[in-house]
């Protein structure tokens, strides 16, 4: 990170061609076709999708994770030939993505030790990182002595200690109840608000893709593309209880809505490719 | 909403302070001890008394007083501690050769690309060779030596490990280790932090099983070479018509057993206090 941080609206995240087709067994699945987008620096999007579109692959892809098959994707105009040190994930599976043999503190610092930092250094990052997301008291504790909303919690920290430039969100509140995964919405808002980071959010929620990001890509059926990227002009304070009832969150999730709609039955879409009016 | 965050609080609370312990614990503790000892008792009483009424020949199966006050001239006698203190070096030494071989070679395998497929066929061809089918082999090259026991003791115990550790370092969670990749770990901090705790409940249960074997090896190979130790003590009592000797020498190595296995599951526990075995069910 010798470079100085990207400007707000430079693009930071850059998807070109993605195509990734699995090979096996004599079965080829072809998991993405051709997606192209850009993520500017210091943007919240949000990535909906019918379920089995590839949404995951498309994450693990940019997460270096997986190897596209053709196509390139490039972090602050650097090619991703693996998982590149400026990037955190947040996965859907939080009980299987902490480790269960360490404590919460030592989950969020492991990632750290990689780094050249000094162990005060990490100590402050750690500490900081559990305050911001409510959970400064419980870097004793073990993560399976949490409820599972805390527990994404702590991987949300062990994500923001490691002061990624861009965090990946797989699903990351798919498998906690409603009232906690409206509280961890507000927290990532608030978090990103806060520190200016790039957030790429992968949900299979309309309403919290709306909710939560600037800007929606919604993507169709496998094989996958780009559908729509839509807009969101809502303002950029949002909570909860008005957000959610205001005109304009309703007209913007019945687009998005429709268009996963069109998507499932493969056809091209609503006429009009563009955010209806306000 | 504030509601839900000081009911989260106070899981955090009763969390941070770790499971509470069931309140009935020490009752059905206290009563199955008790009940055991009762049991074992019982069976004393009924073998003191099959062998004075006569019902088997005290020449073969002398009463258990007997052997208890031949166990209490055995605890006495400096010999009998050093053919304990073979045993056990035996046993010891063999043991930790065989679980460092088998860790090693087993985090090896999982490691290295190809060599799991290479290695599965001769590993299924050298496991089930008994290790006392061995015995010639090891008189041959060491004579009585401890080096003997050590051979036997050693290829019983090694197979025990390497074959949880191979089960074990296959039993890594994709997802943890894709958290791990994804924050740039390497190799080795991925073998330490992921791979190796992940493998640990196998490898412990190896461990067990390894102990137990690698004793059952140290007696039989004493008994049978003749290497110093409890084993040959056993032979030594038998072929000198000491029957009372003998069966007290018998119950000292079942004692030993014993003692091991209680002594590895606690190690067990310990290392493994953060799996889900072992701390049974949080209330979250």
């Amino acid at each position: 990170m010798l470079e100085e941080k990207r400007e707000k609206g430079q693009s930071m995240l850059d998807v070109r061609g993605l195509k990734k087709v699995y090979e096996g067994s004599g079965r080829r699945v072809e998991a993405v076709r051709d997606l192209t987008f850009t993520v500017d620096a210091g943007e919240l999007v949000c990535l909906v999708g019918p379920s089995g579109c590839g949404k995951t692959t498309l994450l693990k892809c940019v997460a270096g994770l997986l190897t596209p098959t053709s196509g390139e994707i490039l972090l602050e105009e650097r090619r991703v030939s693996g998982p590149p040190p400026g990037m955190a994930v947040v996965f859907q599976e939080y009980g299987r993505s902490l480790f269960p043999w360490m404590r919460v503190g030592q989950n969020v610092e492991l990632p750290l030790r990689q780094k050249q930092l000094s162990k005060a250094r990490r100590r402050e990052l750690v500490a900081d990182a559990l305050e911001s997301v409510g959970l400064a008291d419980a870097a004793g504790a073990y993560p399976w002595q949490l409820s599972g909303g805390m527990q994404q919690r702590v991987a949300i920290a062990r994500a923001l200690a490691y002061e990624p430039d861009v965090l990946l969100m797989d699903e990351p509140f798919a498998a906690v109840d409603a009232q906690t995964r409206a509280d961890l919405e507000d927290l990532v808002r608030g978090l990103w608000r806060q520190r200016g980071i790039t957030i790429l959010f992968v949900t299979h929620d309309i309403d919290e893709a709306v909710y939560l990001g600037e800007r929606v890509l919604i993507l169709s059926a496998s094989p996958t593309v780009v559908q729509e990227q839509l807009k969101v002009d809502l303002p950029a304070e949002r909570d909860q209880l008005h957000t959610r009832v205001a005109p304009r969150f309703a007209e913007l999730r019945t687009h998005v809505y429709e268009q996963i709609q069109a998507a499932k039955r493969g056809g091209p879409g609503l006429k009009a490719d563009a955010p209806p009016p306000r | 909403m504030k509601d839900v965050q000081d009911a989260q609080e106070r899981q955090l609370d009763d969390a941070a302070q770790g499971p509470t312990p069931p309140l009935r614990a020490e009752r059905p503790g206290l009563t199955n001890a008790a009940l055991g000892a009762a049991g074992l008792a019982g069976f004393l009483a009924l073998c003191e008394a099959v062998s004075r009424v006569g019902i088997v020949s005290d020449d073969y199966f002398p009463p258990v007083s007997r052997i208890a006050d031949a166990l209490v001239t055995e605890l006495g006698d400096q010999a009998f501690w050093t053919a304990l203190g073979d045993t056990l070096t035996g046993w010891a030494l063999g043991l930790a050769i065989a679980v460092t071989a088998g860790i090693l070679v087993g985090v090896v395998i999982a490691v290295v690309p190809y060599l799991r497929e290479v290695t599965a066929s001769t590993i299924e061809f050298l496991r089930p060779i008994p290790s006392v089918a061995l015995i010639p082999l090891a008189v041959l090259l060491y004579g009585t030596e401890l080096r003997s026991v050590l051979l036997l003791v050693v290829y019983a115990s090694f197979w025990q490990v390497l074959i949880q550790t191979l089960y074990g370092v296959q039993d890594v969670d994709p997802v943890a280790e894709e958290t791990a990749r994804s924050y740039g770990l390497g190799t080795w901090a991925r073998i330490r932090h992921v791979l190796w705790p992940s493998a640990l409940p196998y490898v412990m249960t190896g461990v067990r099983l390894a102990a137990a074997v690698a004793l059952i090896l140290a007696i039989t190979a004493e008994l049978v070479i003749g290497a110093p130790g409890l084993g040959q003590r056993i032979a030594v009592a038998q072929t000198s018509q000491a029957v009372p000797e003998m069966y007290a020498l018998v119950v000292v190595t079942g004692v030993l057993g014993l003692l091991i296995n209680v002594g590895a599951r606690t190690v067990e526990r310990r290392a493994l206090a953060w799996h889900q075995s072992v701390r049974g069910e949080v209330a979250v």
